[in-house]
């Protein structure tokens, strides 16, 4: 009996139950459909996320003020001590002190609520210097952006993003127009280009204003030298590395602090922010296809159910091929290729689904699914195996029955 | 047809003796016991049995139910083996046969027909009576060839696309005889081969194996009806797990 005519009654015994097979095969499928949609949902979760931070700039160092890694164990949480100032910005951009940065983009950010003619917007202002736009890889629609001239006149102009303009105005069209915040008057002088929505921060509702006149107008009072954030551009992807290092040198400097673990200050590039963001995803996706494992299991044993369902059915059968000369061994293949024919109908037909699904869900869930041929491919291995492996136990019993108690059963 | 595939080549007129040797009895049973044992019990089914059949003889096995004739025809069909004594099927010892080697025994030298025919019912006749072949790694040309020439000898060379449901219950027994001698066995072992069967099928039944007899097959018959028996040319009369009697029925 080649293996093709094993294949071919097999297929032939899972047609003639055709409900109790598709019930069976259902079970797998599911399985299946989950695990693809589950690994391709963290994929695409993943993918999105490095979009996201890939499109804060290129080459980017962030210097956050605090420390992630208080050696201490009583330094303030992330982002929380007001440690970097302007100066700290300044003499980050001098190409003395760290000749492999490029730029400099320090931000001082605040939430405040614009308004224009009747409309209130509530947006978050960021305060910041002419490089700013080259440093964040941005465009301008329409206008001008903010100059150096601007910043030491701390003059009263504004550029907008995308959505905030279409918010305030209904249009991108505004330079000229005037917005306020908190009773005073800005002038617009720019529409930045937009840029895209990027997940929970949009890229194209923000507001920037001269670094000076933020802190003069908008922050003041103690925090007013305090910067929220410095972007740091690396003059390539090879400086990268030698821009950190002399970023961390010359603010330790700077703030007199010698022990770099207690470091007020913490300097991240886009790959690490990359990796801690990707982490969590990754953790999410392993507990996720974890579960759809564990229905595939289900599944699984699903197949083993039936499996000895048509052993007992068959018992017969399995009595006359005996009797007429089959082998053990004969036996115990044709329960075992049922089994995984049942496994790779579940396979194939999860596969569909889940492949389906994976292009049907993402406009629905604004999320991306990335579906790879190796989890496609896995998933159909893996649904044969599990027909295999859960048909043993019920093709050694066929295998087992002695032909004459098998032939007198009724 | 030539059929290098096949241990036992059909002789070209059709008559099937796959014998060497006229003189190797096709059965051979010396002093033949069996015991079954449920826990302390013990039964002795078989109390020493001798048993000699020769190429082309037509015998019948009778005796009532408990008699041991049931127990004889699972050894005579190698589905068994004995507790104790010998038995020589067409020259081989079957005694020290394992598992595997007792059904490649059974698929070569025994054909068998069962009382309630024990047809695939989702295969057309010829895929049943192409079984047997199946598990000698015959190419399944030549499989379905000597399938359709099996049914062609019992009279059913037109059906043989035809599932078991839409055969008459003779007709089915007759498939089952086809699928008995595909292989051209040393011995057709049948088991109450009518008890299923109208008075009309069991003498089409009845008349085919006479006809298989005539041309030379070794047929082995177990039944408890005196009239089917009385087809055979020797009856065996079974009791108490022994031979009673042995008598030849003269034509």
């Amino acid at each position: 009996m080649s293996w093709l005519e094993t294949l071919r009654t097999g297929w032939s015994a899972v047609r003639s139950h055709g409900l109790r097979s598709a019930l069976t095969v259902l079970g797998i499928l599911i399985g299946i459909a989950a695990v693809i949609l589950t690994v391709g949902l963290g994929l695409g979760t993943q993918k999105d996320v490095s979009a996201q931070i890939d499109s804060l700039g290129s080459n980017l160092l962030i210097v956050t003020p605090g420390s992630s890694t208080g050696s201490d164990g009583v330094r303030g949480g992330f982002g929380s001590a007001a440690t970097l100032t302007r100066s700290d910005a300044e003499a980050l951009a001098s190409r003395t002190n760290a000749p492999d940065v490029l730029a400099v983009a320090p931000e001082k950010s605040t939430s405040a609520s614009l308004e224009a003619n009747d409309t209130n917007w509530t947006t978050t202002v960021t305060g910041t210097t002419t490089d700013w736009l080259d440093v964040r890889s941005r465009e301008l629609e329409n206008g001008r952006f903010l100059t150096a001239e601007d910043d030491a006149d701390r003059a009263s102009v504004i550029v907008l993003g995308s959505e905030t303009a279409t918010e305030l105005f209904g249009t991108t069209r505004v330079v000229g127009q005037s917005v306020s915040i908190s009773d005073h008057d800005y002038q617009v002088i720019g529409v930045l280009a937009a840029q895209g929505a990027s997940g929970s921060e949009d890229l194209d509702d923000v507001a920037l204003v001269p670094l000076s006149t933020a802190a003069e107008q908008l922050v003041g009072g103690f925090s007013r030298n305090a910067l929220s954030t410095i972007y740091v551009q690396a003059a390539s992807t090879d400086q990268l590395s030698a821009a950190d290092q002399e970023t961390t040198t010359l603010l330790l400097n700077l703030h007199g602090i010698t022990d770099a673990d207690a470091a007020d200050f913490t300097v991240s590039s886009q790959d690490a922010l990359v990796s801690t963001a990707t982490a969590v995803y990754r953790t999410l996706t392993v507990l996720l296809t974890g579960i759809a494992a564990l229905s595939l299991l289900v599944g699984g044993i699903g197949v083993m159910n039936i499996m000895l369902v048509s052993v007992t059915e068959r018992t017969r059968e399995i009595g006359l091929r005996k009797a007429l000369g089959a082998p053990p061994w004969a036996i115990r293949r044709q329960f075992l290729v049922e089994a995984s024919v049942l496994g790779l109908a579940g396979g194939v037909i999860g596969a569909a689904l889940g492949i389906v699904a994976a292009h049907a869900l993402p406009s629905l869930l604004d999320t991306s699914i990335v579906v790879s041929g190796a989890a496609v491919a896995g998933s159909v291995v893996i649904a044969i195996a599990i027909g295999l492996v859960f048909g043993v136990y019920p093709a050694t019993r066929a295998a087992r029955l002695t032909p004459i108690d098998a032939l007198r059963s009724e | 047809m030539a059929d290098p595939f096949d241990a036992f080549p059909s002789s070209s007129d059709g008559v099937g003796v796959a014998l060497a040797d006229l003189h190797t009895p096709v059965i051979e049973l010396v002093g033949a016991r069996k015991t079954y044992r449920s826990g302390s019990i013990e039964f002795e089914a078989l109390r020493g049995v001798d048993l000699r059949i020769e190429p082309g003889e037509y015998v019948a096995i009778m005796g009532p139910s408990g008699s041991g004739k049931s127990t004889l025809m699972n050894i005579i069909g190698c589905l068994d083996t004995l507790t104790e004594g010998e038995y020589h099927l067409a020259g081989d010892d079957i005694a020290e046969l394992d598992e595997i080697d007792l059904a490649e025994i059974r698929n070569l030298r025994i054909g068998f027909v069962f009382q309630q025919f024990h047809l695939l019912p989702s295969l057309p006749a010829w895929r049943n009576v192409e079984l047997p072949l199946m598990y000698r790694h015959v190419p399944v040309a030549v499989r379905r060839a000597r399938a359709a020439a099996a049914l062609e000898r019992v009279g059913l060379g037109d059906r043989t696309a035809n599932r078991p449901g839409e055969l008459s219950g003779g007709q089915q027994q007759r498939v089952a005889v086809a699928r008995a001698l595909v292989g051209e066995p040393d011995l057709l072992l049948a088991d109450e081969p009518t008890g299923n069967l109208d008075s009309a099928s069991t003498a089409e039944v009845l008349a085919l194996l006479d006809e298989l007899h005539a041309q030379g097959r070794t047929i082995v018959l177990i039944t408890h009806e005196l009239e089917v028996a009385q087809h055979a040319r020797r009856i065996v009369w079974v009791r108490d797990g022994l031979i009673q009697a042995d008598e030849v029925i003269d034509r």
